[in-house]
């Protein structure tokens, strides 16, 4: 097609992208991450049923250092994933389009994923 | 697709079939449904999974293999994997153009969360019947 080589507008190498932006993108990318992090729980799982030995061994790999920086990033993108999905799901039903609303939201939801992740760990360890 | 004015095909004849599918509302509602399904559900598992991570595989078994919690987690895990799933597909479709691919993956990728959730749900009900 001759119209393959138009440039894109807003021209995503010098626009810089709105916090909104980001964390629309950032919602996407966590969508993918937890999918990816379900693997995770779906070997958890199978192991509990598995029984004590293969329990454990899975415990074992959770407590490594690499173990523990996969939970802590999953559970960050699962709080930021839902926070922001409900504002999603408000944006669904027609409200807080206005940019200081949305602006509002974003730090809403920044602050409600960072909590709760902290009160998660807080609670673990 | 050919574009070029020389087909002899008329511009309905090339029109047809590549319109609307009429069935784009059913994914975005299911997304949505599974969506607000998952806020308590998802709540409950990590308040779940915070209270045994100081426990063995005892508490577990324990915890899981009541009716309750069963159900719970089983409805967690259909539910998860089947917005995981809906959401994949749209990330896909949007970013590979390539229409082989594009198909290969999506069909990849709800294998594999059709599998784990079976796994995992099987895995729970082995546990809740004591097997």
């Amino acid at each position: 097609m001759a119209t393959q080589n138009r440039p894109l507008s807003p021209h995503l190498q010098v626009y810089r992208l709105p916090l909104t932006a980001l964390m629309s993108i950032t919602h996407r990318m966590t969508g993918i991450g937890l999918t990816l992090g379900t693997l995770l729980l779906a070997w958890w799982i199978s192991a509990a049923a598995y029984g004590q030995a293969e329990y454990e061994q899975v415990q074992a790999f959770l407590v490594s250092w690499i173990g523990l920086i996969l939970l802590l990033g999953f559970s960050f993108a699962l709080f930021f994933h839902l926070c922001n999905g409900i504002r999603h799901l408000f944006w669904d039903f027609g409200n807080y389009f206005e940019l200081h609303e949305t602006r509002r939201a974003d730090i809403c939801v920044l602050i409600g994923a960072a909590a709760l992740t902290a009160a998660t760990w807080f609670m673990v360890l | 697709m050919p574009t070029d004015s020389h087909s002899l095909r008329s511009a309905l004849g090339r029109a047809r079939g590549l319109g609307s599918a009429k069935e784009g509302t059913h994914h975005w509602w299911l997304q949505r449904v599974t969506a607000i399904a998952l806020v308590p559900l998802t709540m409950w598992l990590v308040a779940s999974i915070v209270a045994l991570s100081g426990f063995g595989h005892e508490a577990f078994v324990v915890w899981f293999g009541r009716p309750l919690n069963a159900t719970l987690i089983i409805l967690f895990l259909g539910v998860s994997f089947h917005h995981a799933q809906l959401g994949m597909q749209v990330v896909i479709e949007d970013y590979v153009s390539h229409h082989g691919w594009r198909t290969t993956l999506n069909l990849l990728v709800k294998f594999a969360c059709y599998g784990l959730a079976t796994l995992s749900i099987v895995s729970i009900l082995t546990i809740a019947f004591g097997a």
